[in-house]
């Protein structure tokens, strides 16, 4: 009984980080419609600036710069490349994205190196765990779940009860009637990009004790990620969240009856059941907001 | 249905980014010198996934070349490395091997760093008569042997003898394993799985996992309900790292030995207080401080290690020590030869003999192209987060 329950915390451990990434990922296809495949390298950036600054500064400090910094890139990106890029076709726009996430890579190998960093445990140490009915978990699990679910609110109030969050949503519902009626879209997508930045960098602050940080981490965190946006339903940050846990069960499940060697098979597997059976993912519903047309 | 199938083609796009190449980032060290220089060929994956070993072996190779050089060199004419970034790709491996081959036209090719890229152009160096001295693991490079083919790094198979005999002191029979899915990881299950027959040992639960795994504890939950007294990790940073980590915090306390691929205290550092106790076999370079004066190795070794130190201001790896071996075998191959011939240079390789080099004191023969014994390791544990000599 212990053992199934171990398998479910692993599950949970592996899968609140895909769900810190798929946050991402939604936030920015929500709004601008962009399939963001940097993100992943939005959450190595945070990593790694952390670790940097906590060197000289305090643990919370240093995160809250990385977050600072990281969200600012984010925002330059949008400045810099997509605004100007708008009247490509989204095919285009995911292959830039890719590119980018290749130039930013190469650039971190360059700025630090080839090796794995890791931020300090929050609380406690490498050792230390959390006991629930005779299973372990690691603290840091519920730092990383925390940070998803304070996410999460603090997103859900951002939509649903301030005039930019609401304007944010009207972009993505309808762009053109957003436009008439006032809304500089042009900004709106510039905060998107810069809150998927903070959100990203936060997240890989919060996974470095676990997760590590090494520069090419980025890369399997998005496909993950993605797959867990995909999963939970396109566009919707909530549904990504559990779609990240969801993928994350499916992996520490398999193990538990195959070898692990086809755990990311038998996840895939299950993704793309479940994809057959609701095409527009599981908390995704055909005509809703976050289902746009590609 | 649209949406999906775009959605889709990006992943597939996306993942294909994964392999796609990388721009090699250290190319060739021009050194201008009257004499003409024995060209050198070395292929390293300074950066990739496997990183962690090419890094420390180029800049071993940089510092290297320069001693010789500034001694007045080999033969009296000076050493030109052309290093060649693969970034752990054996596609790249095989390719800059042509190009060093027929453009090049080296002498000798040290390298590459990953078992899988050496066994790639394995028979490319044997077709062209090239000597390779590779700086990989596995046992496979010369097990068979091919005449032009050596290796510095102590045999897995050996690594896996010192695992073995610690854990019949320790009165441990069966036994996890779990591996990283790289030529690294692979290699050391086989030998772990052929060997255990011989030394008793019973391997009840082997698993392998990616090698960019983050978390590792639902593999463990596996190990741990088989009732093993000990676990084996063969990987690869980070998992290295992790599996200290996750041990802990499930609570194990059965003993953890891993490979020696260990052997950098940066791994110490990344597991914290989870990696005290582990155990792993290891050349000596990692003990060097506290090796006793008389020992054959103390000399290169410390020399090594302080130059190392010195210079890059980070901590020297057995990986490097790998490099710095090729690198003088050859050198040695060439000022025994009187040459550089490569046929002569081929020979007088094959026949050194007490050759003191950082993972061990190599003496080769036409049958054994690594010239190791097991004398080579020590078994090595954590104590403090510092490597220490493991006594019982």
């Amino acid at each position: 009984m212990h053992q199934l329950l171990q398998y479910a915390l692993s599950g949970v451990t592996v899968g609140s980080i895909y769900a810190v990434v798929a946050i991402g990922f939604n936030l920015i296809y929500r709004t601008t419609g962009i399939l963001n495949f940097a993100q992943g390298e939005f959450v190595m950036l945070g990593g790694m600036t952390a670790v940097s600054l906590a060197a000289f500064v305090p643990l919370p400090v240093a995160v809250a710069g990385a977050v600072g910094i990281v969200a600012v890139c984010g925002g330059a990106m949008e400045i810099l490349l997509f605004r100007r890029l708008r009247s490509h076709s989204l095919l285009h726009m995911i292959v830039i994205t890719i590119g980018l996430s290749i130039v930013v890579r190469e650039a971190a190998l360059h700025v630090w190196d080839e090796k794995v960093r890791s931020l300090p445990y929050f609380t406690g140490t490498e050792c230390s765990s959390v006991r629930i009915l005779g299973a372990a978990i690691s603290p840091q699990v519920f730092w990383v779940l925390g940070t998803v679910g304070v996410v999460v609110l603090a997103l859900h109030v951002f939509f649903r009860h301030t005039l930019t969050g609401k304007a944010m949503r009207a972009c993505s519902s309808n762009p053109e009637a957003a436009m008439l009626s006032g809304i500089n879209i042009r900004n709106v997508r510039t905060l998107t990009f810069t809150l998927s930045g903070a959100l990203g960098a936060l997240g890989g602050c919060v996974i470095s004790p676990m997760a590590m940080t090494q520069y090419n981490m980025g890369t399997g965190l998005a496909i993950k990620g993605f797959a867990a946006a995909i999963l939970g339903g396109l566009g919707n940050p909530m549904a990504g969240v559990a779609g990240g846990i969801l993928v994350g069960l499916a992996e520490s499940f398999s193990v538990s009856i195959m070898p692990a060697a086809y755990k990311d098979a038998t996840a895939f597997a299950i993704l793309l059941g479940a994809l057959l059976v609701r095409p527009h993912g599981l908390f995704g519903s055909n005509g809703a907001e976050g289902a746009r047309e590609l | 249905m649209k949406r999906m199938f775009v959605a889709m083609l990006a992943g597939a796009v996306f993942m294909g980014s994964v392999i796609a190449p990388l721009p090699a980032a250290a190319q060739g060290d021009e050194a201008a010198a009257p004499a003409e220089p024995i060209k050198i060929g070395a292929l390293f994956a300074v950066t990739g996934p496997a990183s962690f070993l090419g890094a420390p072996e180029a800049k071993t190779v940089e510092m290297l070349v320069e001693q010789i050089n500034a001694r007045g060199g080999v033969l009296g004419r000076p050493i030109e490395v052309v290093l060649k970034d693969t970034a752990g790709s054996p596609q790249k491996a095989v390719s800059f091997t042509k190009q060093l081959i027929e453009e090049e036209q080296v002498l000798a090719i040290i390298g590459p760093s990953t078992s899988g890229e050496t066994m790639q152009i394995k028979p490319v160096c044997e077709e062209q008569k090239m000597i390779l001295v590779s700086c990989a693991a596995a046992e496979v490079i010369v097990n068979p042997v091919a005449s032009y083919v050596f290796k510095t790094p102590q045999k897995d198979s050996q690594a896996v003898a010192w695992i073995y005999n610690t854990m019949k002191d320790l009165g441990i029979s069966r036994i996890g394993v779990v591996s990283g899915n790289t030529g690294f990881g692979q290699a050391g299950k086989k030998q772990l799985e052929d060997l255990a027959a011989e030394h008793e040992i019973e391997i009840a639960i082997s698993e392998v996992y990616d090698k960019g795994a983050t978390d590792l504890t639902d593999i463990l939950t596996k190990v741990q309900a088989a009732d093993v007294q000990a676990i084996v990790n063969w990987s690869i940073v980070p998992a290295q790292s992790i599996i200290a980590k996750n041990m802990r915090q499930l609570g194990m306390d059965i003993p953890l030995f891993q490979s020696h691929g260990f052997g950098n205290i940066k791994y110490v550092e990344q597991a914290g207080a989870a990696a005290e106790g582990t155990l792993f076999p290891c050349g000596r370079l990692l003990v060097a401080d506290v090796l006793p004066d008389d020992h054959p190795q103390k000399a290169v070794l410390t020399s090594y290690k302080n130059d190392y130190e010195d210079r890059y201001d980070e901590e020297v790896s057995t990986f490097g020590g790998h490099a710095y071996d090729a690198l003088m075998i050859v050198v040695q191959g060439v000022e025994n030869a009187g040459t550089a011939d490569r046929e002569a240079v081929r020979d007088a390789i094959e026949g050194l003999q007490g050759f003191v080099g950082t993972g061990g004191i190599f003496s080769f023969s036409p049958e054994d192209h690594n010239g190791l014994g097991l004398d080579a390791f020590e078994m090595l544990t954590v104590k403090h987060g510092r490597f220490a000599v493991y006594t019982k």
